[in-house]
């Protein structure tokens, strides 16, 4: 034991303190968790209802709150919360990253992991593959539309987001995309969704620890398989 | 039994390191794992070459001092420390890697031997209670509640050994500062400086280079006293109430 008396601890730095950082993640992960869910609700239950049903629903998604909200206010608001979001679980998550990094410099020659499951071994890299894929994802149907499966008919089903939805996802490298897109996604729940309930203290006994794991594995499963099925029922003939 | 060790070698902290091959054999089973490596320091002592440099202590599981991952492994395949780990853990003709901690917060002093003070000045930052001197107190003054106590002696039983450091793929001290938290947060006299303390604490782990937690467990499974993974939702909650 030093006996040396320590001068007081350096205020952490600028980033904020290592559990600071992993809070700013939890609180940001679970807001990502109820847009997932209700995004998956949305995708399985209005594209199986059918054409009409589906665009009344996108239209729906704009109107809601009318006439206390203006046209697309609700969206906007959920848009610039899950921007915000994103910019702020990214920050952290790269400032860890930067941490981990230098606080073992030189590796181990063998090293085995004993207790981490597959999925957060995938934490980081399959993170940045979700940020990769929410980019092409909007590209995709939210702005520019970029619409892989036209035919030449790219204007009148832009306005169509039934039509632009189906016509992409008749594509199959497009529909691969996302099935991988899901698996990376269902990988980040399952220990991301435990990581959260630990770091926010929700996780103080034995019997909390299960409860939060075994979540973290259905929530996981259930958001995964729910986005995967109306694509892979366009692809094989579920949904024209 | 007949092993061949790949061992870590080092001169001095800025010297350059490589893993050097040892044949050792006729290594009783019975040997703990520190005893094979001495009698090794034996051998390389009779052809006049530098012994391999280890740390090691009460040689008994409770001081802590002992470290060493062992193929892989923070203190070896068994729950325990390295220096009661013994040879029938392995098989005859077994190829051993031997290397020391791996931390920015640990520096490296010789072959397998690194500074763990960074432990010492995270204690030093908070972990403790002030007590006034004078006579002792009476003894029942103060109760405690069985299940606080058991929790207090049960994270108590952390000897600072690092392998939780060790263990952890982002080389994060939480659950050795996770144990120290609700060791004191547990009993009636920690209470006065609970909030300073794992504030304090905190500072002091992150500013020693230690990383960030990811709730991998690796740490916990590691760990030769079994302390387990809600120390560290104990330490997120208390640093979050200190903060509120």
């Amino acid at each position: 034991m030093a006996t040396s008396t320590v001068s007081k601890p350096p205020r952490t730095g600028k980033a904020g303190s290592t559990v600071f950082l992993k809070t700013l993640m939890a609180v940001t992960g679970f807001i990502f968790v109820l847009f997932v869910a209700a995004h998956m609700y949305g995708n399985i239950f209005k594209l199986f209802a059918g054409h009409e049903a589906f665009n009344e629903y996108s239209e729906h998604l704009r109107t809601i709150g009318e006439p206390m909200l203006p046209r697309r206010g609700l969206l906007t608001i959920l848009e610039v919360v899950l921007g915000i979001s994103v910019v702020l679980h990214v920050y952290s998550a790269a400032q860890l990253w930067k941490r981990a990094k230098a606080a073992r410099p030189q590796r181990y020659v063998v090293k085995k992991s004993i207790a981490q499951s597959f999925s957060s071994k995938w934490m980081r890299w399959g993170g940045l593959f979700l940020l990769l894929f929410v980019i092409w994802h909007l590209l995709q149907f939210t702005i520019p539309k970029i619409n892989v499966g036209d035919g030449g008919n790219a204007v009148s089903i832009k306005n169509d987001p039934y039509l632009l939805v189906v016509n992409s996802f008749q594509v199959w490298w497009l529909t691969l995309i996302y099935v991988l897109a899901m698996i990376a996604l269902g990988m980040h729940l399952h220990h991301g969704i435990w990581s959260a309930s630990q770091t926010l203290g929700f996780t103080p006994t034995a019997r909390a620890r299960k409860i939060a794991k075994t979540t973290a594995t259905v929530v996981a499963l259930v958001v995964a398989v729910g986005f995967v099925i109306p694509p892979l029922a366009i692809l094989f003939g579920g949904i024209k | 039994m007949n092993l061949t060790l790949k061992i870590w070698r080092q001169a001095g902290p800025e010297a350059p390191g490589e893993m050097v091959t040892y044949p050792v054999s006729d290594i009783s089973e019975d040997m703990s794992f520190l005893e094979m490596l001495d009698v090794l320091n034996e051998q390389l002592n009779a052809k006049g070459e530098e012994p391999v440099a280890f740390d090691s202590d009460c040689r008994e599981g409770i001081c802590g001092m002992c470290s060493l991952m062992i193929n892989g492994e923070a203190h070896g395949p068994e729950v325990t420390t390295t220096c009661q780990l013994h040879m029938r853990s392995f098989t005859d003709g077994d190829t051993i890697t031997i290397e020391p901690w791996r931390a920015e917060a640990f520096p490296l002093v010789r072959d397998l031997i690194v500074d763990r003070s960074a432990f010492d000045r995270v204690i030093q930052a908070g972990g403790y209670v002030s007590v006034n001197t004078g006579a002792a107190p009476e003894a029942n003054n103060l109760q405690v509640r069985k299940e606080k106590a058991d929790r207090a002696f049960d994270t108590a039983t952390c000897i600072g050994c690092g392998a939780c450091v060790a263990a952890c793929p982002n080389a994060s001290g939480m659950l050795f500062l996770g144990a120290k938290i609700t060791h004191l947060g547990e009993l009636p006299q920690g209470q006065a400086e609970r909030d300073a303390r794992v504030v304090k604490m905190l500072s002091q782990h992150d500013a020693e280079d230690f990383g960030g937690c990811q709730n991998l467990g690796e740490c916990a499974a590691a760990c030769p006293k079994e302390i387990p993974l809600d120390v560290i939702n104990q330490l997120n909650r208390d640093f979050m109430k200190a903060k509120r």
